[in-house]
């Protein structure tokens, strides 16, 4: 991968310029992301398609103003001619020139056991994808469509600002999407699988596309036999791994410091107080191991770290950038995102988790008498201002007596963020991940979460049965 | 960073196709303002210029592509070296090929004017101040508004060029400008937020009055909702919520979807699939949407597509691809960004409007729940099954008005139910940003599900 090194004195000197009619922050975002990816469908691979995006967002804080600008002119030339735009957004503060020192630098180079997708033939790309395409088929006969697709994309950042930080990251992310169309009497149903890692092609050790292409298809067959779901206020046990996303979106997302100090959450002067079932601990972890949300810095250059939001219920911190740091008068804590060199960094979730608790999964389910018991949810939305949420869920099935008996088809769980987090009434001795693409004001970042077997004692249904 | 005519870099291009290859490029740029504020302050303001270009090779009956953010000279020359190496690793395909002239056959490109020169000399301050305006005018609106989450301008110049190696070219430049702000009422026990925005191609056509009244209202109305009851009830949909659905429905029309067996309506084309008043029209050439486009992702002149006529289905949209593969031929229908092979959408999607304002349709529902605004649509509804489960919130409606307002619900039915059961169509058409316009519709029953 040629990387396009900026040296240390342009840096020192694109942000020296910066900053010459005053301003009280400016910092360099320097990015080079290549992709491939590669589509079977209707029984054959479609196409391989590679991208490249390089480029440079330069920012000016001036009080509360922030100006940006970006170039895909990476020269000297094209950063100065970025931060004038970027300072010239800023104007309006006071003058004075200020000289930037930069410190020592922190590189976080790839990890040495990588199997960089550059390196990896697009023949064997592709091989994966017909394979995933056979498993899902040999699933059953009445598997009717298939498409599966990869994705890798390798994303060499480089960060410099006015407070002498110099830091650069190189991450790779793999993934492998398998969608499944079901047909029977009852119509047509969907289904898909999509795993994905902070890693390369060694991927696919642990996730082999069969395995993956199964999980989708028998989805899609489990679901020709669904009965419609019930409706209304019922209690809604989550399985390991399926329900992490409800609680990024319900609550993770009110947590965000942005949110805060618009005055546009729930959780704003809830500090310290009970938030949430003293069963619940909510951490957001950047640092955790090949994760699909993890980092080695966030994009703002501060290291990736570990961050306890609610501990036993209590509510401990928010999620910070650079900029409501600044005005709280305290250190960032590496959630500070964005999706490209061409957008802002905000404060974003990385891998959000509710950690284990103590309770068998079994004896979670045993405890309801009817319910729902939720195996995998499709995407949801959130009004953080409210809290109030709904989420699709695509996998579930009925909790009669204690056991989880008939799947049931397409439904809907809606609820509240602080409702949900003190109705939690069992957690799990167990955990498992999921991975997703997190989209907050129109840009779009890697995240998981987890979480361990949870009961809410209960949740709007809102499902299709009379 | 002017690098030249766009369309002149895609000729570049295109004319290095060897012999029994295909190359088509696809080059944009486009010059953006974006100015957000909070609290009386600019809270950012970002200026930026983007271009990029997408290279399609087609060799063999094989297809490859290949993209890049930069339309330096070694940066196109080395996107088109990838595209040409990805071309040998797809499967052949007899259908592939770019449009060609045959495809295009004589057809001119609509007459449209997408572009106001105007909206180039307005200032950056002139910006700042409709944004700090509308944050104020938002506040002002009403008491119980609490405080503007949002307001922001933002305005994009943007331009494409697009020539393949068998002589067909399309160029087109655009202006677009839209303002917007979000409200937060507080009524001391509960929060709630509106949004208002507005879009346009200059200045001149934003009402920017209505931003601040839409965005409380919105929010007020809703002060104090609650769940209520469950049961099967008419439905009134708020345009902005209209907009939403058709945009799930128009992948049922999908030429792609119906060859991979991925269409609901699939073997329905001249079958009853709607209300008998019902016409479902995409028509690009509409001057009014702001989706409106001379030329489709493969280069083709768009047209006008009626998809639904009295109730019965017409038939399907199709790209080049898909149009040869179903013998249907393009109906000028393909979407792109530069970094994806052309697929099939909908530009200017809409429903002819009826003849009875949003007052008279609310007076002639009887007991109704009016929906302002749904969530989940994504993930609760499939273009595939037809299944549709949405969050909801809005208001009940009793003797032809508004009375409490709801939240915390879902409404359920499904694509094709709710398509027949569509009793009333508004005469209040808006053209939205996006693909859908949207209107007020009436549905004769869904099933709400809440407290």
């Amino acid at each position: 991968m040629t990387v396009p090194i900026i040296e240390r004195d342009v840096l020192q000197a694109t942000l020296d310029h910066a900053l010459d009619s005053g301003g009280d922050f400016a910092e360099v975002f320097v990015e080079d992301r290549r992709s491939s990816s590669g589509r079977f469908d209707d029984g054959r691979v479609e196409e391989l398609v590679s991208g490249r995006d390089r480029g440079a967002g330069l920012r000016v804080v001036r009080g509360d103003t922030t100006g940006f600008a970006h170039t895909a002119d990476l020269s000297r030339t094209g950063l100065l001619h970025a931060a004038e735009a970027a300072a010239g957004a800023a104007r309006g503060g006071g003058g004075g020139t200020r000289t930037v020192a930069l410190g020592a630098p922190s590189a976080h180079p790839i990890d040495g056991d990588v199997v960089l997708p550059e390196n990896v033939e697009k023949r064997r790309k592709v091989e994966l994808l017909a394979r995933a395409d056979a498993a899902a088929r040999a699933t059953g006969s009445a598997v009717t469509s298939v498409t599966a697709s990869y994705a890798d994309a390798r994303r060499r950042i480089l960060v410099a600002n006015s407070d002498g930080l110099l830091a650069d990251d190189d991450r790779v992310r793999t993934r492998l999407s398998v969608h499944c169309v079901a047909t029977g009497d009852t119509g047509m149903q969907t289904a898909h699988e999509a795993p994905g890692r902070t890693m390369g092609f060694e991927l696919f050790d642990d996730f082999t596309p069969e395995d993956v292409a199964r999980r989708a298809a028998q989805r899609a067959l489990t679901l020709l036999e669904a009965v419609p779901a019930p409706s209304g206020r019922l209690p809604v046990v989550l399985k390991r791994g399926a329900g992490g996303v409800l609680f990024h979106e319900a609550c993770g997302h009110g947590l965000e410091a942005d949110h805060i100090f618009k005055d546009a959450s729930v959780f704003k002067g809830q500090m310290g107080r009970p938030v949430a079932s003293p069963l619940v601990t909510l951490v957001d972890d950047g640092g955790y191991a090949h994760e699909w949300g993890t980092l080695a810095i966030d994009d703002e250059g501060h290291p990736a770290r570990r961050n306890v939001l609610i501990e036993d219920g209590v509510l401990t911190d928010y999620m910070w950038d650079v900029v409501r740091a600044r005005n709280e008068g305290r250190a960032p804590s590496g959630n500070g995102r964005r999706e490209s060199y061409r957008h802002l960094p905000m404060p974003r979730m990385t891998n959000t988790f509710v950690l284990e608790g103590a309770t068998e999964p079994d004896d979670i389910i045993g405890s309801v008498d009817f319910g729902i018991y939720c195996v995998q949810l499709g995407g949801g939305q959130v009004d953080p201002a409210t809290g109030d949420f709904v989420f699709g869920v695509t996998e579930a099935y009925l909790i009669e007596k204690g056991e989880i008996t008939r799947p049931i088809r397409a439904a809907q769980l809606i609820g509240n963020g602080p409702d949900v987090l003190r109705m939690v009434d069992a957690v799990g001795n167990d955990f498992e991940t999921w991975t997703g693409m997190c989209g907050k004001q129109g840009q779009s970042v890697p995240v998981s979460s987890g979480q361990p077997t949870v009961l809410v004692r209960e949740m709007t249904v809102g499902g299709t049965a009379a | 960073m002017s690098r030249g005519d766009l369309l002149e870099i895609a000729r570049g291009v295109a004319r290095a196709a060897r012999d029994g290859e295909q190359i088509e490029a696809y080059v944009v740029r486009t010059r953006d303002t974006d100015v957000e504020v909070f609290g009386g302050e600019v809270e950012s303001l970002t200026t930026a210029s983007v271009e990029g270009v997408g290279i399609r090779v087609i060799a063999g009956g094989r297809q490859g592509l290949a993209w890049a953010g930069s339309l330096a000279a070694d940066v196109i020359d080395e996107t088109l070296k990838e595209a040409r190496d990805n071309a040998g690793f797809g499967e052949p395909d007899e259908w592939y090929g770019l449009a060609s002239l045959a495809d295009v056959n004589g057809a001119a490109p609509p007459a449209l004017d997408l572009w106001r020169e105007e909206l180039v000399s307005v200032s950056t301050e002139e910006k700042v101040r409709i944004a700090l305006d509308l944050e104020r005018a938002t506040k002002a609106a009403d008491t119980r508004i609490r405080n503007v989450e949002s307001a922001s301008y933002g305005d994009a110049f943007a331009e494409a060029a697009l020539a393949n190696s068998l002589g067909v070219e399309a160029h087109s430049r655009r202006t677009t400008c839209s303002a917007s702000a979000v409200a937060l009422a507080d009524d001391g026990s509960s929060t709630q937020s509106g949004y208002g925005f507005v879009a346009g191609r200059t200045l001149s056509d934003l009402d920017l009055d209505s931003i601040p009244r839409d965005a409380a209202t919105r929010a007020c109305r809703l002060l104090g909702a609650k769940p209520v009851p469950g049961r099967r009830i008419p439905v009134i949909l708020d345009p902005l919520v209209t907009r939403s659905v058709l945009g799930v429905l128009s992948s049922a029309f999908n030429g792609e979807s119906m060859l991979k067996g991925r269409s609901l309506f699939a073997g329905r084309a001249g079958q009853v699939i709607g209300a008998p008043f019902l016409q479902l029209i995409d028509d690009p050439t509409d001057e009014r949407a702001l989706g409106a486009s001379q030329f489709d992702g493969d280069g083709v002149p768009t047209r006008r597509n009626a998809l639904i006529v009295d109730g019965v289905m017409q038939g399907f949209l199709h790209n080049v691809y898909t149009g040869r593969r179903s013998g249907a031929g393009t109906t000028a229908s393909a979407t792109r960004g530069i970094s994806s092979t052309p697929g099939v959408g909908v530009r200017a999607l809409r429903l002819e409007p009826g003849t009875k304002s949003p007052e008279e349709i609310l007076r002639s529902a009887g007991e109704a729940l009016f929906v302002q605004s749904v969530s989940g649509l994504h993930s609760g509804t499939n273009p595939i099954s037809g299944d549709f489960s949405v969050g909801a919130e809005g208001l009940m409606v009793r003797d032809g008005a508004f009375a409490e307002p709801v939240r915390e619900i879902t409404v359920a039915s499904t694509l094709q139910r709710m398509l027949l059961d569509i009793t009333e169509v508004g005469s209040d058409l808006t053209f939205l940003p996006g693909a859908v316009a949207g209107l007020t519709l009436l549905v004769g029953e869904m099933t709400m599900s809440g407290a």
